[in-house]
């Protein structure tokens, strides 16, 4: 029979020990488990400041800035894509500077000021990016778009503010406004669509008009 | 992710007395990679001590003409700091090679230190692995080691360290000063702080569990030219195959070390002495004894042209 070292169960074996398992299953949990082994939820109030509105709130401490969004303040504008930080899609503004709100506990912004896709601008009164990217058609189908849009305002924040890239030729110069620029500075927002070419379109209309 | 409790400090003192004192804690800054792993549940912290009021969050010069880093520095403030861009490049140019514009706004001097290694059966707690469960065996032996390490592993694990910005604080000379909860001090020098693999895998640094990061120093800035080169699978947002922080002078002589290639930033100080020669006999000293895997071995010809193609950089 074949062994594997990494891997000492042959199938067989692994065979019989699911078979039993699944017996064993219909017992129930807690006399299986000790009840010290499954901590209780813990809660903790925190204050948010959300597009200018104050919030107290009490929550499960494991509640990302993400779910305190959605779930809690039902502002379902920002969106949960990978929840590891990979996408970008949960991007928001923290005092101002762009983060990937499901990499955050929400009890770690207490005081802190929040500004999500619905507060950057209205239907009525979007926010100069938000026109962009409609005008230039910087989505398919839209789920990547807030988070998007929150990043690029904190990456004009940045260039402006003269912040380097890994695209910048010089690092000690005030950044160039330039595609590649700004292709990498969005680098943390995905687009399964591919409205990439469009995004970027859109965020250098915004960028020049306020230079 | 399992419960846990939270509490905020306001000191450095008190962050590691309050470390200290609860079973299972750990502390919190920036949280980009210890929130990603306790979804998961590869991290399981019972108590977690928010950091991120402690201060620490500024930079200053020292008294030896070098920086001192507060651990709470962002590495997106730490990038862009004008005496950075200036005097130490290679540290501005290796932290915009990591991550994103937002996680660079999130991550921390000291939490980039700490972040743990991206193997990917270290995240997939389905299969053995020495660090994440010491004693269970090594998946990535044998098996998709790609990304892995090809020099400072061990037969327990081969796991790389994941950071652009420790590979230039080790070529830097940088050293980590701490503090832990009964007010004990030290400054470890960046070459002693991660440690390789051996058989104790899951122990990744010289810190005590209830020590903190409170500050990085560089010392005085040694002039050259600084170049950070960084090889991976896509143009950006991704971890390095392989990576050169490097410091040439004029005259040839300079300091290098590479990412992506070891468990911790991988610096051979006598291999520098060839540097006049060339990548070739710097990366023969450098990687003398490497054991890459059937899947990784092309590292080893992408680490020389690598740092050819840095020195090069360096010298036009």
């Amino acid at each position: 029979m074949e062994t594997n070292a990494q891997f000492p169960l042959s199938r067989r074996d692994l065979l019989i020990a699911s078979a039993s398992s699944a017996a064993a299953s219909a017992v129930p949990v807690s006399a299986a488990t000790p009840p010290d082994a499954v901590p209780s939820p813990v809660r903790a109030p925190v204050r948010l400041s959300v597009n200018g509105s104050a919030h107290d709130l009490d929550l499960d401490t494991r509640t990302t800035l993400l779910d305190a969004l959605r779930e809690h303040l039902h502002l379902t504008g920002t969106k949960k894509g990978c929840d590891h930080g990979q996408c970008g899609a949960c991007t928001v503004l923290v005092d101002g500077r762009r983060v990937v709100s499901c990499l955050s506990l929400a009890v770690m912004h207490q005081g802190a000021q929040v500004t999500t896709i619905e507060g950057l601008g209205t239907p009525a009164a979007p926010h100069p990016l938000q026109t962009a990217f409609v005008q230039h058609d910087g989505y398919q189908c839209g789920y990547c778009t807030p988070g998007q849009i929150c990043s690029a305002v904190g990456a004009l924040d940045e260039l402006r503010r003269g912040a380097p890239s890994h695209a910048s030729a010089d690092i000690v110069a005030q950044p160039m406004l330039s595609a590649e620029e700004l292709r990498e500075r969005m680098s943390g927002n995905l687009c399964r669509c591919g409205a990439y070419s469009n995004i970027v379109d859109a965020i250098t209309e915004v960028a020049e008009a306020k230079a | 992710m399992k419960p846990f409790s939270y509490e905020r400090v306001t000191s450095p003192a008190q962050a590691a007395a309050a470390v200290a004192s609860q079973p299972g804690a750990k502390f919190i800054a920036g949280g980009t990679n210890l929130l990603d792993l306790m979804k998961l549940q590869i991290e399981a912290p019972a108590h977690l001590v928010d950091v991120n009021g402690i201060g620490m969050d500024t930079l200053e010069p020292t008294p030896q003409g070098g920086l001192r880093i507060g651990a709470l520095v962002r590495n997106s403030d730490l990038a862009a700091h004008p005496r950075v861009r200036r005097d130490y490049g290679v540290l501005t140019r290796a932290l915009v090679a990591g991550a994103s514009g937002q996680l660079r706004n999130m991550a921390t001097t000291g939490g980039n230190l700490l972040q743990r290694t991206r193997c990917p059966y270290f995240y997939d707690t389905n299969t053995p692995c020495n660090k994440r469960q010491p004693g269970s065996g090594c998946s990535a032996l044998g098996g998709f080691s790609r990304q892995l390490a090809v020099i400072g592993g061990s037969a327990e694990c081969i796991a790389t360290h994941p950071s652009d910005m420790a590979v230039a604080m080790r070529v830097l000379d940088a050293s980590v000063e701490t503090v832990r909860a009964d007010g004990a001090t030290r400054v470890i020098p960046i070459a002693d702080f991660h440690r390789l693999p051996g058989n104790t895998p899951h122990i990744e640094t010289a810190l005590q569990p209830d020590e903190l990061i409170t500050a990085v120093t560089l010392p005085a800035p040694v002039g050259g030219t600084h170049v950070y080169r960084k090889v991976r699978d896509r143009a950006s947002y991704a971890f390095a195959l392989v990576s050169v922080a490097a410091i040439v002078q004029r005259d040839g002589t300079g300091r290098v070390a590479l990412g992506g290639v070891a468990p911790r930033p991988w610096r051979v100080e006598a291999a520098e002495a060839a540097l006049p020669q060339g990548a070739q006999a710097v990366a023969e000293r450098l990687l003398a004894g490497a054991r890459p895997t059937h899947e990784n071995a092309f590292k080893l010809p992408l680490a020389e042209r690598t740092l050819a193609a840095a020195l090069s950089q360096a010298r036009s």
